[in-house]
């Protein structure tokens, strides 16, 4: 098990374009974030999975990955759609169910994927999604393909079924996946030290032989050296990694949650002095790759782009009710054109 | 040739493994053993160890595995070893497997292959032997096909290699072996959703399929003697029904009796006797009734008794006709 700490000297390496790429897709991630968390309090959207306080474990981790690499998210991935390249609107599209959604509204809000971005729009069981990434990985192995596949989870997924099973296949078939879980503290309201006995997630690992890396979650260079490790282990057949990127859900589960229920108020207010974003922004200030001008510019051209994004989403309605009926099968079956001509009947032709 | 349904199994794999390179074979025990039922026999060493994978020992890594092979585009046929061991796998089939193109807008398909026999008649008690179609007829977004004899099983597993959709395959393990029928050499498939008329009849519609047909045929044969001429529908498909050829001989017959080795109540004939009830109660001369298995765990004493027998359909046949 190897340990990545904060490694200040590695910034150097990396461009500071890139820094402040970093830097500017965990403000955008916020940003859009914190909005998001609004609609839905205004009654905009039915719900959303808030990411707050997890941006450098997702923006960190997708910016190590290639186009060509598929993903496996879950439902808090917002900061791992931003930073792989899904426009705001196409996000949006999805938290709203209108007719721009590429889902076609089908899934409750968080539950984002596109094809073109080779991401898989996620369930919400948990962790179903890890043997998916295995047998994508298996395959791109067998066609002899130079990807690998990521599959996102949290700490509570690691006490499920197919976290074993997926851990399990990759390591039996050496595949190229990499198992990143942000260990955000909680499952809902189960703190992480009541999830396993284990004194960490990354070495549920060598119990599969492969390896496990602990990474400090909130240093998003950290986050992205440790990733980028991984999957070119995996493309050059290393096999899997299973990834624990410690980190804290600053916010609630989900909108639906009211996490003052199960957690001390002085945890929250403790972990949210270490925010991987003003950290990351401390650093780009000392190293002068970022002044506060470009901070107070950033904030307002973000917020700006997220309210221009919300106006153009919600111009469009949902999608046609015809439409539930497709996609069941390849072919629509007689119960189902039946289905669908009683309720045009019902609610009159459209 | 003449095959058993395990041979014509092996065959449609086979075939459909050499035409198309995308189709990889996945389970326990698949590979060097050739499956517990001998259905991947010889494939192992055809086709190579990246083609036929032996896995660890869990189902829902088998189908969660499954599943991001065909995402990827390749055709997994997964092999689940009996039925009764598919329940670690269930949420990988009804929560994903199912969903995919759905909840997905279209944007991903899992045409995955599941394959396993069910049924009894082997005495393997409770945990090799039950008969869980309904689960799965259940879920909207699976194929559920049922042969029952070497030519469909062929013609269907070629089929359902092929669809678009994911299909649950369920073999009647007690008919793997207990007949040869003559299975064509060349390649040919048998459509999914088509129901067959496996004997025509003028007074009483039987619907069944997979292990109980020949059973249900016998019967035919004996109420023939009886002067009572029986039709059976061997439904072939379970999911999505074939609804003419179902409608089509309860109306002309009038008199329909369902036959299937699950436990009655709660089961697929339920959904038949709905179906006739809504749709062709005018043309019902007499109640529908379901000759089913019992209401309790398959019990591995007497299992003869727990699976309909000829005697049984038989009452259930004077049942529509005296009425």
């Amino acid at each position: 098990m190897a340990n990545i700490a904060v490694d200040q000297e590695r910034g150097e390496e990396i461009p500071i374009s890139q820094l402040r790429r970093f830097y500017e897709l965990m403000l955008l991630t916020r940003t859009f974030d914190s909005q998001a968390v609004n609609l839905q309090r205004q009654g905009r959207i039915g719900f959303y999975v808030p990411c707050e306080g997890e941006e450098a474990a997702e923006v960190g981790s997708a910016l190590a990955l290639r186009p060509s690499d598929w993903i496996f998210p879950d439902y808090r991935a917002s900061g791992v759609m931003i930073a792989r390249g899904m426009a705001l609107d196409t996000i949006l599209a999805q938290l709203m169910a209108s007719s721009q959604d590429i889902s076609k509204g089908r899934s409750m809000p968080s539950h984002y994927g596109s094809r073109a971005l080779n991401t898989v729009i996620p369930s919400s069981p948990l962790c179903t999604q890890l043997p998916h990434a295995v047998g994508a990985a298996l395959a791109a192995k067998i066609r002899g393909d130079d990807i690998a596949t990521i599959a996102y989870f949290g700490d509570g997924g690691t006490s499920t079924n197919d976290f074993h099973s997926a851990l399990n296949f990759a390591a039996v078939f050496k595949t190229p996946t990499v198992f990143f879980c942000r260990n955000n503290g909680y499952a809902i309201s189960l703190p992480v030290t009541q999830q396993t006995a284990t004194e960490s997630l990354a070495i549920k690992a060598s119990a599969y032989n492969i390896e496990g890396v602990r990474v400090d979650g909130n240093d998003v260079m950290a986050v992205y050296a440790a990733t980028r490790m991984a999957l070119e282990k995996a493309r050059s057949g290393g096999g899997p990694t299973l990834i624990e990127a410690v980190t804290y859900r600053m916010g609630a589960h989900s909108t639906s949650d009211d996490p003052t229920r199960y957690r001390d108020s002085r945890e929250v207010e403790l972990m949210r002095s270490k925010d991987p974003i003003a950290r990351f922004g401390d650093y780009l200030r000392e190293r002068r790759v970022w002044t506060d001008e470009d901070e107070s510019d950033a904030r307002q051209s973000m917020h700006d782009q997220v309210k221009e994004a919300v106006a153009r989403a919600e111009k469009f309605p949902h999608p046609d009710v015809r439409s539930l009926f497709d996609d069941v099968y390849a072919e629509q079956t007689w119960n189902l054109r039946a289905e669908a001509d009683e309720l045009a009947e019902e609610i009159g032709g459209y | 040739m003449q095959m058993t349904i395990v041979q014509a199994i092996n065959s449609a794999l086979r075939d459909e493994m050499e035409r198309n390179q995308q189709v990889v074979i996945l389970g326990e025990d698949v590979g060097k053993n050739g499956g517990v039922f001998r259905a991947t026999e010889g494939l192992h060493s055809e086709f190579g160890p990246s083609r036929v994978m032996d896995t660890p020992l869990n189902e829902s890594g088998v189908i969660g595995v499954s599943i991001g092979l065909a995402l990827y585009g390749m055709r997994p046929v997964a092999e689940i070893e009996f039925l009764d061991f598919v329940y670690p796998a269930f949420d990988q089939i009804v929560s994903e497997l199912s969903k995919m193109r759905y909840r997905s807008g279209g944007e991903y398909t899992a045409p995955v292959v599941v394959r396993a026999p069910y049924g009894g008649g082997i005495k393997g008690g409770p945990y090799h032997s039950q008969s869980a179609e309904s689960f799965f007829a259940h879920v909207s977004g699976l194929k559920v096909v049922v042969p029952s004899n070497p030519y469909d099983a062929k013609g269907l597993l070629v089929s359902a290699m092929r669809d678009e959709d994911p299909v649950i395959f369920l073999e009647p393990k007690r008919l793997y072996r207990s007949f040869r029928a003559e299975v064509p050499d060349g390649e040919y498939t048998v459509p999914i959703g088509k129901a067959q008329v496996s004997r025509a009849g003028a007074d009483v519609s039987i619907f069944t399929y997979g292990s109980l047909v020949p059973t249900v045929l016998e019967a035919a044969s004996k109420a023939a003697e009886e002067g009572v001429d029986v039709e059976v529908v061997d439904l072939r498909t379970l999911v999505p029904l074939d609804v003419e050829a179902v409608l089509g001989s309860a109306k002309k017959t009038g008199r329909a009796v369902i036959v299937y080795e699950a436990p009655k109540i709660m089961g697929y004939g339920a959904e038949i006797s709905a179906l006739l009830a809504e749709e062709a109660l005018d043309y019902l001369k007499a109640p529908v009734v379901r000759v089913g298995g019992f209401g309790i765990p398959f019990p591995y004493v007497h299992e003869n008794l727990y699976m309909p027998t000829v005697p049984r359909i038989l009452k259930a046949i004077h049942k529509v006709i005296e009425h």
